[in-house]
C-alpha cells in the first residue's frame, strides 16, 4: 500500500463510529451528531474511491442483497459498488425474480431471506413503510433505498455531503426543493436531514403537487419557482414521473417546463453561485434545461452520482461497525 | 341449549328505554323477560336458577348493526361461528351482518342461508343486512322486498358508495315502500381513490396517499338530498368528521329522516395511533385528527350521532401484514365495543346510561328489533357487565378468526361477566 492510501484507510478507521440503531429507515431517525458523523465518515470514503485500489474490506465475510421491488439501476448499482468496495458479498434480487409477484407478502419474502443469514438487506419498494415493516422480521440491518413516498434516507445524505463538500457547510444554507414534493420520498429526506443540519429548507411546487399542511414542515413553501429560488444557495429539482403529467397533476409537459422547469433565466433569481441538484434520473426539458443540468460550474449532479458510492459506503461501514464480530 | 327459568338479583339495572338505573332483579322465563324488580327484591319462586351478580351492572344485550363476518365466501376471516362466539364474549348479542359477501346477500336464499347458520349455532342473533344493488355494484337493483320478507334488517352496500345518484334515489324510494332503512357510506370515490389515510400533516409527512376529509362530506350532502326528496330513513354509514357532522345537523334540523352510526374505532383512535406503519389501524374511513375525534364524542353525546358500532372487519394476517397502503383497512371490534364505549364513561364524557343506549335500544329500534332494553315480554338478551375491570387488549387473544384489531395493547376498563341471549348463557 502506498503511504497515502493508508493516511485514507487510517482516516476512514479514525472517523468510523457503530451506528446506534440496527437499521437506516429513515433520514428523521438520526440526530445531530450523528448525522454529522455520517458525512465526515462520506467524506473520508470520497479519497478512497477516487485511488487506484478503492478497496477497504471492512464488510469483509458480510452479505448484503439488495432487494428492490422497484427498479432503479443507478441507486442499484450505487450500493452494490459501495458494499463491494467493503468487501462484502453482494446479492440482487428484483421482482422479477423473487417469488414476490406470484403472491409471497412482503413479510414471507423476509422470513426467507432472513433464513439466509444477511447482514445487511437494501430495500426498495413503490409503498410507504415497506422498509420498516421488512425490518420488523429481520435479524440483519435494513437500509431504507427509498419506500414509497416515504423516505429515502441515503439519498438525503448523499445530497448533504454533495453540498458540504461544495460549501463547506450545510448549515445556514438555503435550500429550496422544487417541483413534484407531493410524491417525493426525496424530498421528504432531503427536509429532515438539511434541517437537522441548520439549513433552510423552502419547497416550491405547483399547489397540486404540494403536500397538504406542508406548511407544518417548517419550511417555506411558494407555489412560484421564481420567489421560491430567489437568494437560494442549491437549487434541488425533483423528477417528475411522466405518468403525473398529461392532465393528472399539471396539464402537460410544456406547461410544466414553462412554470417550474429549470432554466438560465430562472437560476438567475437564485444567489449568485448557486448550485443546481437533481436525483436523477433527469427529464430533460421537463423540470431541468440540459443547459443548466449540463454547466459544470452551476450542476452539482454528476458530483451528487460520486457521493452517492462513499455515502453509501459511511451507511454500510457504520451500520457493520454496530455489529462488530457478532453472528 | 335450553333456556332454563333464571333470576340475576344484586345487581344495577341500567335500561336506557325505560330510564332506570338502579338497583333490582330480573327474572326470565321461556327466553323472555317475566319481570323486572326495581329496588327490593322481595321473594323469588323455587324454580329458579339464581345467579347473583354481585353488584355488577345489568344491560340490555348489544346490537350492533355493522358487523362482518367472512361467510359465505371467506371463511379463513371470520365464519358466523368465530363472529358469534366473538360477539358473546363482547356482550353483544344481535349483529347485523353486511352483504357484501361472496357470494353477496343480495338475494332471498342467501338471507335465509345466514339466518338458518345462525339458528344452528344458537348463540347470538345474526341478521343479515341486504344489499342495495345486485352483487353490491351499485348498479342494478337487489331483490329489497324479497330480502326484507326473508328476514333482512336494514338494506345497504356495506363499504361501496352508490356513485349513480338516480340508482341510490330509487332504492331509497323502493326501500321505504317496505319501510326498511338504507345504510349508505358517504364518501366520494373519486377523492378517496388510492387512499389510506386522512389528509394533512401526518399523512403529508409519512408520504401516505390521503384523502381529504370532504370526500365524506360531498357524499353525504348528497345522500341528504337524496332522502329528503324520497322521504326515506337513511342511515349515515359511520360519520367521522366534523365537517360531516355540520352537514348532517343541518339536515336533521330540517326535518329529514337520517341517522347516524359511527364506529367504536373513530370514537377512541386518531390519525396518530396509526404511529409506525400500524396495519391495524389502517380502517375505512381512515382515521381522522383528534379535533374530529373530539366533534365526534360531542356529537354523540348530544345525540346527533345516533348509534355507535363496532365495525368490525376481521382481516387475517396476510391482509394485514403488508405496506401500509397495500393492506387491508378494517379492524376487529366485537370484544371491544363495549369496554372502548365505556371509555366515555369513565372519562365523564357521556353519562352510562346514555352511552348505553347507543349500542342497543337505539339501534334496536332503529331497524325494528325488540331487543335493546330490560323490559316485561323482551327477548332476555342480557349482559352483566364488571364497568371497572381493568383489561390489557392483547390482539392474539380475541375469538375472532383474524386478530386485526385497533385495540391490541390497549388498557381498557369493562368486561362482559355474563352473557344471555334469549334466557341461554352463552358467555361466562
Amino acid at each position: 500500500m502506498t503511504a497515502a492510501s493508508s493516511e485514507i484507510e487510517d482516516r476512514i478507521r479514525e472517523r468510523l463510529f457503530s451506528f446506534p440503531k440496527q437499521h437506516f429507515l429513515a433520514s428523521g431517525d438520526l440526530n445531530r451528531p450523528e448525522a454529522e458523523a455520517l458525512l465526515e465518515l462520506g467524506d473520508a470514503f470520497v479519497a478512497l474511491n477516487r485511488q487506484k485500489d478503492k478497496t477497504l474490506p471492512l464488510l469483509a465475510g458480510r452479505t448484503l442483497v439488495n432487494l428492490f421491488f422497484e427498479n432503479s439501476t443507478r441507486t442499484q448499482a450505487s450500493f452494490e459498488l459501495a458494499a463491494k468496495r467493503l468487501g462484502a458479498d453482494v446479492v440482487n434480487m428484483s421482482p422479477q425474480t423473487s417469488s414476490i409477484a406470484k403472491g409471497e407478502t412482503l413479510i414471507d419474502t423476509a422470513a426467507a431471506l432472513n433464513a439466509m443469514q444477511p447482514d445487511l438487506l437494501v430495500v426498495r419498494h413503490a409503498s410507504s413503510g415497506a422498509a420498516a415493516l421488512l425490518a420488523q422480521k429481520v435479524d440483519g440491518s435494513v437500509v431504507n433505498a427509498g419506500d414509497g413516498q416515504h423516505e429515502h434516507p441515503t439519498q438525503a445524505v448523499l445530497d448533504a455531503l454533495s453540498m458540504k463538500r461544495a460549501f463547506g457547510r450545510v448549515e445556514g444554507l438555503t435550500v429550496a426543493i422544487c417541483g413534484d414534493v407531493l410524491h417525493s420520498r426525496v424530498a421528504r429526506s432531503n427536509v429532515a436531514l438539511l434541517q437537522l443540519l441548520g439549513a433552510r429548507v423552502r419547497l416550491v411546487a405547483p399547489n397540486t403537487l404540494m403536500p397538504s399542511e406542508a406548511h407544518l414542515w417548517g419550511c417555506e413553501v411558494f407555489d412560484d419557482l421564481k420567489a421560491g429560488i430567489e437568494g437560494c444557495d442549491v437549487v434541488m429539482m425533483l423528477r417528475l414521473q411522466l405518468e403525473r403529467m398529461q392532465g393528472g397533476f399539471v396539464p402537460s409537459q410544456r406547461e410544466y417546463f414553462r412554470f417550474y422547469g429549470l432554466d438560465r433565466e430562472k437560476l438567475a433569481y437564485a444567489k449568485p453561485g448557486a448550485r443546481v441538484m437533481h436525483p436523477g434520473p433527469m427529464n430533460r426539458g421537463v423540470e431541468i434545461d440540459s443547459d443548466v443540468a449540463d454547466d459544470p460550474q452551476i450542476s452539482l449532479i454528476q458530483t451528487q452520482v460520486e457521493m452517492g458510492v462513499a455515502a453509501r459506503m459511511a451507511v454500510l461501514a457504520a451500520l457493520t461497525a454496530r455489529l462488530g464480530n457478532a453472528r | 341449549m335450553t333456556s332454563q327459568p333464571t333470576a340475576f338479583i344484586n345487581v344495577r339495572i341500567v335500561d336506557p328505554a325505560s330510564g332506570y338505573d338502579g338497583p333490582g332483579g330480573v327474572v326470565v322465563r321461556g327466553g323472555v323477560i317475566a319481570e323486572v324488580r326495581k329496588g327490593a327484591l322481595g321473594d323469588l319462586s323455587d324454580d329458579l336458577k339464581v345467579i347473583d351478580g354481585g353488584g355488577h351492572v345489568l344491560i340490555p344485550g348489544l346490537v350492533d348493526l355493522r358487523v362482518k363476518t367472512g361467510e359465505p365466501g371467506s371463511e379463513t376471516k371470520e365464519t358466523l361461528k368465530s363472529a358469534s362466539r366473538a360477539a358473546a364474549a363482547g356482550g353483544v348479542t344481535s349483529i347485523v351482518v353486511q352483504p357484501d359477501t361472496d357470494p353477496a346477500v343480495d338475494e332471498p336464499a342467501v338471507v335465509d342461508f345466514i339466518l338458518r347458520r345462525a339458528r344452528d349455532i344458537e348463540l347470538v342473533h345474526v341478521y343479515p343486512a341486504g344489499a342495495a344493488t345486485k352483487g353490491c355494484r351499485g348498479e342494478q337493483m337487489a331483490e329489497i322486498g324479497l330480502m326484507h320478507d326473508a328476514g333482512a334488517v336494514y338494506i345497504t352496500d356495506a363499504d361501496s358508495p352508490i356513485v349513480d345518484s338516480k340508482t341510490f334515489r330509487r332504492v331509497l324510494t323502493y326501500a321505504s315502500g317496505f319501510d326498511m332503512v338504507v345504510a349508505h357510506r358517504p364518501v366520494d370515490p373519486w377523492l378517496a381513490k388510492g387512499s389510506s389515510a386522512t389528509a394533512g400533516e401526518f399523512a403529508g409527512r409519512f408520504g401516505i396517499p390521503s384523502v381529504p376529509v370532504v370526500a365524506e362530506r360531498i357524499m353525504l350532502e348528497r345522500d341528504l338530498a337524496l332522502a329528503e326528496l324520497s322521504k326515506a330513513r337513511l342511515l349515515v354509514d359511520q360519520i367521522t368528521c366534523a365537517d360531516a357532522l355540520e352537514s348532517l345537523e343541518r339536515g336533521k334540523a330540517k326535518g329529514i329522516r337520517a341517522f347516524a352510526s359511527c364506529s367504536i374505532n373513530h370514537l377512541t383512535f386518531n390519525e396518530l395511533d396509526i404511529g409506525a406503519w400500524r396495519t391495524f389501524a389502517k380502517l375505512d374511513p381512515p382515521l381522522r385528527k383528534e379535533a374530529d375525534r373530539q366533534a365526534l364524542i360531542d356529537a354523540l353525546a348530544s345525540g346527533l350521532v345516533d348509534i355507535v358500532v363496532s365495525a368490525h372487519a376481521p382481516a387475517p394476517a396476510e391482509d394485514k401484514r403488508l405496506p401500509f397502503n397495500l393492506a387491508a383497512p378494517g379492524s376487529v371490534g366485537l370484544e371491544t365495543l363495549l369496554p372502548g364505549l365505556l371509555t366515555l364513561h369513565h372519562e365523564g364524557r357521556i353519562p352510562l346510561i346514555d352511552l348505553i343506549a347507543t349500542v342497543t335500544v337505539k339501534p334496536a329500534e332503529l331497524i325494528g328489533l325488540k331487543a335493546g332494553r330490560i323490559a316485561k315480554g323482551a327477548p332476555a338478551d342480557l349482559v352483566l357487565v364488571d364497568l371497572n375491570a381493568p383489561r390489557l387488549i392483547d390482539a392474539d387473544k380475541l375469538l375472532s378468526k383474524s386478530k386485526n384489531s385497533a385495540f391490541d395493547g390497549r388498557r381498557l376498563q369493562g368486561r362482559a361477566l355474563k352473557t344471555m341471549v334469549d334466557g341461554r348463557v352463552v358467555f361466562g
